[in-house]
């Protein structure tokens, strides 16, 4: 007698260690096998776009320390780059060689938490994790004495950086960057042939190439899909045309490929701020700017190649001291776009690694 | 560096495809109608020399008069992209057809501005509210929202 069977829905999160933060996936199941899902979320939305118009430019800083708060100074360096841009303000070069060795430290800091999450989700429960989180806490204390925080720092100014880099830094940061290389080789090697990893990482979660593009996914997601495009040198900002690095891609788009151009970013991130530090000059780390100002009526897009994607920030002036429109690309919602392609056919355990794999931050999904 | 296409010269092309499509041409931008939205749009996609196969971002601004769309199309093969904008003049149901055919990078945002604008994209498969509740009174990014308290 044939045994009769019929799918149902789980509903998996918005409160649940997996989904990183509160996100949901209402999924229909055929046993153990994803057949439909459709993501909701929205549960951390605070209208920072709205909110954003009835504040000065300045004043909205700090809401972009809000949005991936794993990647804050991203938030900054974005935002500040688009006004610059709309208000045609001038970076002294200290500020821009500052600018880049937080960015790159952001980076590393960011993929730290992404792979060690990812490895969460894999089912290598919190060893991995504490690892990164203790090489994190190295850059938290970097960033701590630079801007006296440890999660949202608001350091970064139209213009420069809020204050100089005090004098302790320097050697801290030699210090950190010459034990890096050592600490991700460890754990590459610790890792990278792991029997279990392959397993579970290994051609799950395809993200095909032509729809990584579709979708207009960005970051180590579309690189993992094998395209070679980072901001960073496809639409250069700030002072990254000086420096050497190389930009790594994957080839088949599944979750190890993600994992794995995390891995390779961290050390080009390591060689940029060498090359950084070898060429800081003296001088000032600010330009003047008026407090409460007002670029000239039109608008501006500004980009970068923040840790999850690309983070851009689309503003309207109308020649009043707040944005008449205030919009963000945010990476880590554009990159959801595909995850239920990536998703159906494949079991629960393997659509949270999916899931963990494209590296979003909820704050910056619902903003 | 990624190169901005100029809009003038763009404008002239389409102006021979498809005659009366274009209001206004900027050197950084391109101001099209909204009934040939999807003309352009696929125009720009298909055709070799423009290529744009990423859609980089779009938004919408709410100048009270009209409602604007603003589209960052790139091509990643070419390393050039163009700001593509269309206006809606209709406040009560704005309604702008969707471009989700021809890339789905359309899919969430285009749903993020029914939500927060109120425009209705037509051809979009799952046109519904995305960060707010169903039942949210109005559009909050609209310059007339009065929700809140």
């Amino acid at each position: 007698m044939a045994i009769k069977t019929e799918s149902f829905v789980l509903n998996f999160g918005p409160q649940h260690p997996s989904t990183h933060g509160v996100f949901r996936m209402r999924m229909t199941l055929n046993g153990e096998v994803v057949v439909d899902m459709e993501p909701v979320f929205g549960y951390l939305h605070r209208g920072i776009e709205k909110v954003a118009e009835e504040r000065t430019y300045k004043q909205n800083i700090p809401f972009t320390d809000r949005l991936d708060y794993l990647a804050s100074m991203a938030g900054n360096l974005a935002y500040c780059l688009a006004v610059e841009k709309l208000a045609d303000i001038p970076v002294p070069e200290r500020a821009e060689h500052i600018r880049v060795i937080i960015a790159e430290l952001q980076r590393i800091a960011s993929h730290l938490i992404a792979v060690g999450a990812f490895l969460n989700d894999c089912g290598a429960f919190m060893t991995p994790i504490l690892y990164m989180i203790r090489e994190r806490e190295k850059i938290l204390d970097l960033f701590e004495m630079v801007s006296g925080q440890r999660l949202t720092y608001n350091f970064m100014r139209f213009g420069g950086v809020s204050q100089d880099i005090p004098e302790e830094f320097m050697p801290a940061l030699e210090k950190v960057i010459a034990e890096m290389p050592g600490f991700i080789d460890e754990y590459d090697r610790l890792l990278a042939e792991n029997e279990i990893l392959l397993a579970r990482a290994k051609g799950v979660g395809i993200l095909p190439k032509e729809l990584a593009i579709n979708i207009g996914a960005s970051g180590p997601v579309l690189r993992g899909s094998g395209v070679k495009w980072d901001i960073r040198k496809a639409d250069s900002y700030s002072i990254y045309d000086r420096f050497e690095f190389e930009i790594p891609t994957g080839t088949v788009g599944d979750c190890y490929d993600r994992y794995r151009v995390r891995i390779q970013e961290m050390r080009q991130s390591v060689r940029i701020i060498k090359q950084a530090m070898e060429q800081l000059p003296e001088g000032e780390v600010l330009t003047e700017v008026p407090l409460r100002l007002r670029p000239p009526k039109g608008e501006a897009y500004g980009r970068i190649e923040a840790p999850k994607g690309e983070l851009g920030f689309y503003l309207v002036s109308d020649y009043s001291p707040n944005p008449y429109r205030f919009h963000i690309r945010a990476p880590s919602l554009i990159n959801l776009t595909a995850l239920r392609d990536m998703a159906v056919g494949w079991k629960i355990a393997d659509a949270i690694i999916t899931f963990g794999s494209i590296d979003i931050c909820m704050g910056e999904v619902d903003r | 560096m990624t190169v901005a296409l100029s809009g003038k010269e763009i404008a002239a092309k389409l102006e021979k495809q498809f005659p009366g499509s274009v209001i206004e041409s900027s050197e950084d931008s391109l101001l099209i109608k909204p009934e040939s939205l999807l003309d352009v749009a696929s125009f720009l996609k298909t055709t070799p020399e423009f290529n744009c196969d990423y859609l980089t971002t779009i938004t919408a601004v709410d100048y009270r008069d009209y409602f604007e769309a603003v589209y960052i199309l790139t091509s990643l093969e070419h390393n050039h992209s163009l700001k593509l904008k269309t206006r809606c003049h209709d406040r009560k149901n704005p309604s702008l057809p969707s471009v989700f055919s021809l890339w789905r990078a359309a899919d969430l945002q285009e749903r993020e501005i029914f939500d927060l604008f109120g425009i209705k994209f037509d051809g979009h498969p799952n046109m519904k509210r995305i960060v707010l509740w169903e039942g949210f009174p109005g559009h909050p990014l609209r310059k007339d929202w009065q929700g809140g308290n």
